[in-house]
C-alpha cells in the first residue's frame, strides 16, 4: 500500500474544480479502482460510469494525466509518480464529475441505414469464408468507449458534431458495407451527411482505441476511397487530404 | 392526496409494455414486443449495450450441428437436463434446445458476424457439458457481439430506449401489473412509466459476493421487485461458481476467465503440476469421459472414437475440484490452481482464438498466457434460480409481469452450461415478447396507476437523502460481500446459513438508517443505498432456500447432506413474500416430466444416437 495523491474534477454544467483525495493504492489496481476507493472514503457522491472493469463494456472513459483512457485498464503502475489528474471526457457536454452526456453518438447510429442482408442459399445458409470476415470483425470488436470520438480534432476542436460522425461510426459504416452479405449503398451518404471528407487522417483515434483497432487505416481511409472512387474529384481530394478540410 | 409527492407533477410516460434491463433478453424481448405491434419502452440502468451480456466470451450454444453433424436438439436437451442435475424444467429445456438455432439464424440475418467453418458457415467450438461441438461464437468476446447486433437492429424496430434509468418499484392495480417507478441517473428525478405489462430482465444478483465476474448492476433489482410485487421465485440456492476466475491481483480477483479456454485444450494443473481432474470424475460422466491425458488429446486432435477431456465436465464439477485441490494446499502461489493454455497451442494461435484472453492477463495481470499459465479460482457467476415463470409464456405469478434471461429460472435447474446462458437470452426473450403481447391482446381494461405505490416508493428512495446522519452505503455493501462470501459460499453447512441470516438482519436494520449524501443527481452513494433493498432480499432468499435444501445437488453443496438424495429431486423450493411482509419458504412437489422427454434424458448416449431412443420424438 502506497499513498497517492488524485485531482478528480467535481462539478457539473454549473461549474466546477479539481479537488484533491489521498488514498492508499494497493498491488495491481486500476484507476477505477481508486476512485471506487475515493467514492467510499471521501466522496461517495462522485459521479463515474463503470460496468464491467475488465475492458469490454466501455464505460470508464476518462481522461487521465491528459490522456483518453479506460480507467479499468489504466494500472496504476504504468502512471508517473506524483498526483494523477482525472477529468471528464471534454468533447460531450458534462454532466456531472467524470460523468459526460454521449447520446450524440447513439444518435448518429440510428441516422446509419442498418444492415440489409442477402437472400439465404438454397439450403437456408449464408456462407462466408472466415478470411472474408476478418476486417469486419476487427471493426466489430468496438466496445463504444468513444475514446475516438473524445480525441477526433473535427469534433474536439471544431465542434462539428452536426457535420461528421466521427471515428467510432466511420468504422461502424465500414463494418456494413464491408460485410459479405449486405446489399445496402451507404456511399453517397457518407459523402453527404456524415462528414468523410472531415477527417484528414491524424490518426489520434486510432491511437486511444482500447480495442487496437485500426481505424483510420482499415476503415476510414477505404470509406473515403470508396467515396472518392464514386464521385472523383482528385484535385479537391488532394488539397483535402494534405491540409484537412476547413 | 395522502402526504408526499403529487404525483400529477411527477414526469410520466406511457407504453404498452416495458422491459426493464437491457441486456440480451432485454433487447430480445423489446424487439419482439415491437414486432408485435405493441408501444414499447426499452429501460436500461446503464447506457445501451453496455449490460452485463458484453462480458459473455464462450459462445452461445445451439444444434447447428455446422462442426459435427452428429449433434441435434434431443442431445442438446439431454446435455442440458443432465448438466441441471435434472431439476430443469423439461418443457424450458425441450423449447431452448428446439430453437436455439433458428435465433442464432436470426441473429446473424440482423448483422452478427460469427467466426467460420472451412466451408463458411458458423463455426461452433467445444464448452463443458456439451457432448459436441455447439457454441456460435465470435474468438472470445460473444456476448459483445450478441449485444450490439440487437442493439443496432433494435434502434431501428420503433423501440423507445431510456437509457441510465433504474427501476425501483413495480406498480399494481389489485392483482395486475400496470408499470414502474424509476429514476433518471443524470437527474435524480423520478419517472412513472404506465404500463400493461412489464418484462424482467435485469440479470443476476452477483453483488452479493466480493468474488464475482458480476458487474455493480447485478443487484437482484427484478428478483427484488417481482418478490415484493407478489411473484413466486423457485430455486434461488443454485448460484453458480464458475471454476475460473482470476485469483490475482486482488483488484480483478473475481473477473471472468472463459471457459473457451479449456475448451479450446486448456487444463487445469496443481501446484505438483499434475493435471488433477482426472481424479474428480464423477460416476455420472464417466462413461463420457476420457480416463487418461492420452485419450484426451486424441480427442482434442478431433479422434471421434476418443472421449472428452474432463476439464470440460459441468462447472459444478469443476468448480468444487478447484475448491478442493487448494483446501488440500495444493493450489498457486495466490490461493487457486494453474490454467495452461502456453503448453497446449502455438502463441498465435492463442492471440486468435482468445484475444479479450492475452489481453486480459497482459494488461491486468502482467501475465503473457502465450508463454506462462494462468492462476484462476472459482468466482460468482451466475443464478439458476430466479422468478418463477410460465415454460412457455414466460409470465410470472403476477399476471402482467414477465422475466426473461437470468432473472427468470427454471431452464437451468441446479447448473447451467456454458453457452446456454446466451441461447437462453434469446429464446425466451422473443417469448416473454410474445407472452406480453398475447396477454396485453386478452385484456378488456387498462389496470390503473395507485398514487400511494407511487408516493411510497419516491418517499422510500428520498428518505435516504433527507436524512440528518447514517451509515455509509458503500461500506454495507462491502460488509455483505464478505458475509455472504464466508457463510453462502460454495460449500454451505446449516450452522454457517443460520449464521447468514442472523447477519441479514443486522444488514437490514443498518439498511434501514443509510444515507447518502449531496444531491440526487448522478449520485453512486444514492445509487447503492437504493440497491440495497434488493440486494438484502435476494441474499435473504438465498440463504433461506439454500438451508432449505437438504441435499448436494448442482451449484448447491452442503457438507453437512453430501451427494444428491432422490427424495429432493421431486421438490422445487419457492419463495415468496407472505401475508404480513415475511419471506416465506415453501418445498413445492415437482410435476413428473413427460415421459418421452425423461426417457431421452436418461438414456445412453448411444441409445439416444442410433435412434434406438426419442426417434419418434419431434
Amino acid at each position: 500500500m502506497a499513498e497517492r495523491t488524485f485531482r478528480i474534477w467535481r462539478g457539473n454544467k454549473d461549474g466546477g474544480e479539481f479537488v484533491e483525495y489521498k488514498i492508499d493504492v494497493g498491488p495491481g489496481w486500476v484507476v477505477l479502482d481508486c476512485i471506487h476507493r475515493i467514492q467510499m472514503q471521501h466522496a461517495t457522491d462522485l459521479a463515474c460510469r463503470w460496468n464491467c472493469k475488465a475492458g469490454k463494456c466501455g464505460s470508464c472513459s476518462m481522461e487521465i494525466n491528459g490522456k483518453p483512457r479506460l480507467g479499468c485498464m489504466t494500472r496504476m503502475n504504468s502512471l508517473p509518480d506524483g498526483p494523477i489528474t482525472i477529468q471528464p471526457l471534454k468533447t460531450f457536454p458534462l454532466v456531472k464529475d467524470l460523468v459526460t452526456d454521449v447520446k450524440w453518438n447513439y444518435e448518429q447510429n440510428k441516422r446509419i441505414p442498418p444492415f440489409k442482408p442477402k437472400a439465404r442459399n438454397a439450403d437456408g445458409t449464408h456462407r462466408m469464408m472466415q478470411e472474408d470476415v476478418d476486417r469486419v470483425q476487427e471493426f466489430r470488436k468496438c466496445i463504444e468507449c468513444f475514446l475516438c470520438q473524445d480525441v477526433c480534432h473535427v469534433l474536439r476542436d471544431h465542434k462539428a458534431h452536426d457535420q461528421f460522425v466521427g471515428p467510432r461510426f466511420m468504422i461502424r459504416l465500414a463494418s456494413l458495407e464491408m460485410h459479405p452479405l449486405d446489399t445496402e449503398d451507404r456511399v453517397e451518404k457518407m459523402r453527404k451527411e456524415f462528414g468523410t471528407g472531415w477527417c484528414n487522417i491524424t490518426r489520434c483515434c486510432t491511437e486511444v482505441c482500447p480495442e487496437h483497432i485500426g481505424i483510420t487505416d482499415n476503415g476510414i481511409i477505404p470509406m473515403k476511397e470508396r467515396v472518392v472512387d464514386r464521385y472523383f474529384d482528385p484535385i479537391a481530394w488532394f488539397l483535402g487530404k494534405v491540409f484537412g478540410k476547413k | 392526496m395522502g402526504n408526499g409527492p403529487d404525483i400529477h407533477e411527477l414526469q410520466t410516460i406511457e407504453h404498452d409494455v416495458i422491459v426493464i434491463g437491457a441486456g440480451g433478453a432485454g433487447l430480445r424481448a423489446a424487439i419482439e414486443c415491437s414486432r408485435q405491434g405493441l408501444n414499447t419502452g426499452l429501460v436500461c440502468k446503464s447506457l445501451l449495450g453496455k449490460a452485463h451480456t458484453v462480458m459473455a466470451e464462450g459462445g452461445m450454444a445451439a444444434a447447428m450441428g455446422n462442426v459435427d453433424s452428429r449433434d441435434g436438439w434431443k442431445i442438446h436437451f439431454r446435455d442440458t437436463m443432465r448438466g441441471g442435475k435434472f431439476l430443469n424444467n423439461w418443457r424450458m429445456a425441450e423449447l431452448h434446445a428446439k430453437e436455439a438455432p433458428d435465433r442464432v439464424r436470426e441473429l446473424e440475418e440482423w448483422g452478427a458476424v460469427f467466426d467460420r467453418t472451412k466451408d463458411g458457415l458458423i463455426s461452433q467450438r467445444n464448452f463443458g457439458g456439451h457432448r459436441y461441438p455447439r457454441l456460435a461464437h465470435v474468438g472470445d468476446r460473444t456476448g459483445l457481439e450478441l449485444i450490439r447486433s440487437l442493439q443496432d437492429y433494435g434502434v431501428h424496430s420503433g423501440i423507445h430506449v431510456h437509457m441510465e434509468c433504474t427501476a425501483l418499484d413495480l406498480m399494481k392495480d389489485g392483482d395486475r401489473v400496470c408499470g414502474a417507478l424509476a429514476y433518471w441517473r443524470d437527474t435524480g428525478r423520478f419517472v412513472l412509466f404506465r404500463a400493461k405489462a412489464v418484462i424482467l430482465a435485469t440479470g443476476g444478483i452477483g453483488k452479493a459476493w466480493r468474488i464475482t465476474s458480476n458487474s455493480w448492476e447485478y443487484t437482484g433489482d427484478g428478483l427484488a421487485m417481482a418478490y415484493l410485487a407478489g411473484a413466486e421465485l423457485l430455486d434461488l440456492e443454485f448460484t453458480q461458481f464458475h471454476p475460473t476466475g482470476m485469483v490475482w491481483p486482488p483488484s480483478v480477483r473475481g473477473t471472468l476467465v472463459t471457459e473457451g479456454v479449456r475448451g479450446d485444450g486448456g487444463i487445469l494443473l496443481n501446484s505438483e503440476h499434475k493435471r488433477f481432474m482426472f481424479n474428480y470424475i464423477s460416476p455420472r460422466f464417466a462413461p463420457e469421459t476420457a480416463a487418461s491425458e492420452e485419450e484426451a488429446n486424441r480427442w482434442l486432435a478431433g479422434d471421434k472414437s476418443a472421449r472428452r477431456p474432463p476439464e470440460l465436465l459441468t462447472r459444478d464439477e469443476v468448480a468444487r475440484a478447484i475448491n478442493a485441490e487448494v483446501k488440500a494446499g495444493r493450489g498457486s502461489e495466490h490461493g487457486g490452481v494453474y490454467l495452461d493454455i502456453a503448453s497446449r497451442l502455438p502463441a498465435e494461435v492463442i492471440k486468435k482464438k482468445l484475444p479479450s484472453m492475452y489481453h486480459q492477463f497482459k494488461e491486468l495481470a502482467e501475465v503473457d498466457i502465450t508463454r506462462q499459465p494462468m492462476e484462476v479460482g472459482p468466482t460468482l457467476h451466475y443464478h439458476m434460480g430466479g422468478i418463477l415463470v410460465d415454460a412457455e409464456s414466460q409470465m410470472t405469478t403476477v399476471p402482467g409481469l414477465f422475466a426473461a434471461g437470468e432473472c427468470g429460472a427454471g431452464l437451468h435447474g441446479a447448473n447451467r452450461l456454458g453457452g446456454n446462458s446466451l441461447s437462453d437470452l434469446l429464446v425466451f426473450g422473443r417469448r416473454a415478447g410474445i407472452g406480453a403481447a398475447e396477454y396485453i391482446r386478452s385484456l378488456t381494461v387498462s389496470p390503473q396507476v395507485n398514487a400511494e405505490q407511487v408516493q411510497a416508493g419516491i418517499r422510500r428512495a428520498t428518505d435516504i437523502l433527507n436524512r440528518d446522519s447514517g451509515t455509509n452505503p458503500f461500506v454495507i455493501q462491502d460488509q455483505l460481500q464478505d458475509m455472504m462470501g464466508k457463510n453462502v459460499g460454495i460449500i454451505r453447512t446449516k450452522s454457517e446459513l443460520e449464521t447468514a441470516l442472523g447477519e441479514l438482519e443486522k444488514f437490514k436494520a443498518e439498511a434501514a438508517r443509510v444515507k447518502a449524501h449531496a444531491t440526487s443527481q448522478y449520485n453512486a452513494g444514492w445509487h447503492t443505498a437504493l440497491d440495497l433493498r434488493n440486494l438484502l432480499i435476494a441474499s435473504e432468499a438465498v440463504a433461506k432456500a439454500a438451508l432449505t435444501r437438504e441435499e448436494s445437488r448442482g451449484a448447491h453443496t452442503r457438507e453437512d447432506f453430501p451427494g444428491e438424495r432422490d427424495e429432493w429431486l421431486k421438490y422445487n423450493v419457492i419463495i415468496r413474500r407472505g401475508r404480513d411482509g415475511e419471506m416465506v419458504v415453501e418445498k413445492r412437489e415437482r410435476k413428473p416430466g413427460p415421459a418421452p422427454l425423461v426417457e431421452i434424458a436418461n438414456s445412453k448416449i448411444e441409445d439416444l444416437e442410433s435412434g434406438k431412443v426419442g426417434a419418434d420424438y419431434k
